[in-house]
């Protein structure tokens, strides 16, 4: 099994996304160990762009402070390279494409083994572009995360059949952000992707409450929580760390 | 190896959210049956000649020749296109498709905001709902514009994240049609983003190269040695070159927006001063830091205030085929002032970077050579911000 999997040997997983520099390294540092004392199953750091095209503003602000306080792709992967020594849950970057193109393919997705990077998940890397990074996602033991979108469709299958590491499903129309209520049919998404693959699936997109995390882990195999952790983050700053780690572990309660 | 679709050399292809995949693949599909659909292209061209005034007119600048001392130099007016710019070439087809598709509302990004204009005034005449993505600069910068766009019924959302310009506007676009899809057609403004976007902008962009050539034969007997235009997301100067582009003794002479100049940071010469990257769906060259984070860019001129260019033109350039000149906001000025006192005609600032590579190249070629330079759209829209670039106090 792939190291993003085992994300989801201990029940129900919880996937926290906390976007590294937000504010400062220091803080992330913190936020990813109160994450990982509290129940967090697997980590999904996001290396801030500029213009992230699929996130809604809580998130967008984010990527903004992040990159206002001068956080860069190396200082990242040494950040990641330190706190690896005490974390052992996986972790995953989750990034848009041209952070890893314009670094260098080959040279970005080493690094992320060499530090102990165990996924990849780029929301504008759909499945007709994977081979942009797939080949060396391979070579270097990297899982390339696959997403199932409410519009996926008749596309489903095909996707679920060459994912790994786990998928994500996205819970509902548009960009990141929190909802008031999912309205997708996501039992009838799961339940084609089961037809093809037994990977494991972690919904992800508006959940933030621990009534809504229950509800989609008893659909699916985990739940991902951004733009609730980014808030946080937004409210306290480098005091975030601390209302982090109850909320995690409220969080992972529910599941 | 990567997906072969929609690419042009290494450029190209669908780098988009999955949320979006299918909305492509549909406009593909819809795109491939009605472009070969003769009742599609007779409504088409109707719209084309009776509504948009097509075909423009291919003008002999004699002033202009004769002040230059070198090349003939004609003027392929799409400024005298109906909402006063190339935009509705592609408006038109797109809103068309669109309407074919059974959808009922139309998205738009917009620079300059004529191709918002161009946008809103497809979703009247077609009674379409419509909703307009503007950076919040832009709507300071060209006020009338977002009135104009207003009064066509359009809703006008001002982007107030990242630069507040042109690529923000493209995001907020690409953001609202990831929620809202099944009745909502993208009407991208230029020959970007994901794969069919770049084809099917170009070839309803064509008509302006198709035109050109057969009205300088008319007029001249033989095809031109150089055809110019200006580059933003670059689809004037794709529909400029495209009809041109086997004719390899044809120059064709894209004109970025140099802003203060190449060698500063406030420029949006993308050729220029980036390198390859993958953004906004598309595989092509962006200004950009060494982190790949999109460089925040900088041009006079709105409608070219971009930080990529379409991917066909990147191969185009890779290949050697077209050339890439930065022009400067100051250049780009003079070439606007030029114009007006030399030909009567004020052309929009975009395409007065054209202008302005013209000046310079004319002198240096013969008396019987002849340069087509594209006038992509009219400068009413720019006065007010010339004349406060110039130190007078003007305002709308």
């Amino acid at each position: 099994m792939s190291k993003t999997g085992k994300a989801f040997e201990n029940g129900k997983a919880f996937i926290p996304f906390i976007t590294c520099g937000d504010p400062d390294l220091e803080t992330t540092a913190a936020a990813v160990r109160a994450a990982a004392e509290n129940g967090a199953d697997l980590i999904e750091l996001g290396i801030p762009f500029s213009d992230p095209t699929a996130e809604g503003p809580v998130i967008q602000m984010a990527n903004m402070r992040a990159l206002n306080g001068g956080v860069t792709t190396d200082q990242i992967f040494c950040f990641v390279r330190e706190i690896r020594r005490e974390i052992t849950i996986p972790m995953v970057f989750m990034t848009y494409a041209n952070v890893v193109f314009s670094y260098g393919a080959e040279r970005f997705i080493a690094a992320c083994r060499e530090i102990g990077i165990d996924g990849l998940i780029l929301p504008d890397l759909p499945f007709e572009e994977k081979e942009e990074f797939l080949p060396l996602c391979r070579k270097y033991g990297v899982d390339l995360i696959s997403l199932i979108a409410p519009t996926s469709e008749n596309r489903i299958a095909m996707i679920a059949k060459e994912a790994e590491g786990f998928l994500y499903i996205v819970s509902s129309l548009g960009v990141t952000g929190v909802r008031r209520e999912i309205k997708t049919d996501l039992s009838s998404i799961i339940k084609v992707v089961r037809e093809h693959s037994d990977i494991p699936c972690a919904i992800g997109f508006g959940i933030s409450t621990p009534e809504q995390a229950k509800k989609m882990a008893d659909l699916s195999d985990g739940v991902i929580v951004g733009s609730a952790i980014v808030r946080l983050l937004e409210q306290y700053g480098k005091e975030a760390p601390k209302y982090i780690g109850p909320y995690v572990q409220s969080m992972k309660t529910a599941l | 190896m990567t997906n072969p679709k929609g690419r042009f050399g290494v450029h190209g292809g669908q780098y988009i959210p999955e949320t979006l995949m299918n909305a492509v693949i549909e406009l593909e599909e819809a795109y491939d049956h009605y472009k070969n659909d003769p009742q599609f292209n007779q409504e088409l061209t109707t719209l084309f000649n009776e509504y948009a005034g097509r075909p423009s007119r291919l003008y002999y600048a004699k002033k202009m020749t004769k002040d230059l001392g070198g090349a003939r130099i004609y003027l392929k007016r799409e400024d005298l296109n109906h909402t006063g710019a190339h935009k509705i070439n592609n408006v038109l087809g797109q809103a068309l498709l669109a309407k074919k598709m059974g959808k009922t509302r139309l998205i738009a990004e917009t620079g300059a905001g004529q191709h918002g204009v161009a946008t809103a005034t497809a979703a009247a005449l077609m009674g379409m709902e419509c909703v307009v993505f503007m950076g919040e600069e832009d709507t300071i910068r060209q006020a009338l514009n977002v009135y104009r766009m207003r009064l066509l019924g359009a809703e006008v959302i001002p982007v107030k994240t990242g630069t507040a310009t042109l690529k923000d506007a493209v995001s907020e676009a690409m953001r609202e049609w990831t929620s809202r899809i099944s009745d909502t057609h993208y009407c991208l403004g230029s020959v970007m983003g994901p794969h069919p976007f770049p084809t099917i902008v170009r070839d309803f962009q064509a008509v302006i190269s198709r035109e050109i050539r057969e009205q300088i034969l008319e007029k001249e007997g033989r095809l031109p040695d150089a055809v110019i235009a200006c580059v933003g997301g670059g689809s004037n100067a794709i529909g400029s070159f495209y009809h041109f582009i086997e004719d390899k003794d044809v120059r064709l002479i894209g004109c970025e927006a140099a802003g203060r100049g190449i060698d500063t940071a406030e420029t949006a010469a993308t050729i220029a001063t980036g390198r390859p990257g993958i953004f906004h769906g598309m595989k092509s060259y962006f200004c950009q830091n060494k982190d790949g984070q999109i460089a925040p860019v900088y041009s006079i001129s709105a409608g070219l205030d971009y930080p990529g260019i379409g991917p066909e033109h990147a191969h185009l350039y890779d290949i050697g085929r077209a050339e890439y000149v930065p022009v400067t906001d100051s250049e780009a000025v003079d070439a606007f002032e030029y114009l007006a006192r030399t030909e009567g005609i004020i052309p929009a600032i975009e395409s007065a970077h054209a202008v302005a590579h013209a000046i310079k190249l004319a002198p240096t070629m013969d008396k019987n050579q002849i340069i087509v330079v594209t006038i992509s759209g009219r400068g009413d829209k720019d006065c007010a911000a010339i004349a406060r670039y110039r130190g007078e106090d003007l305002y709308e």
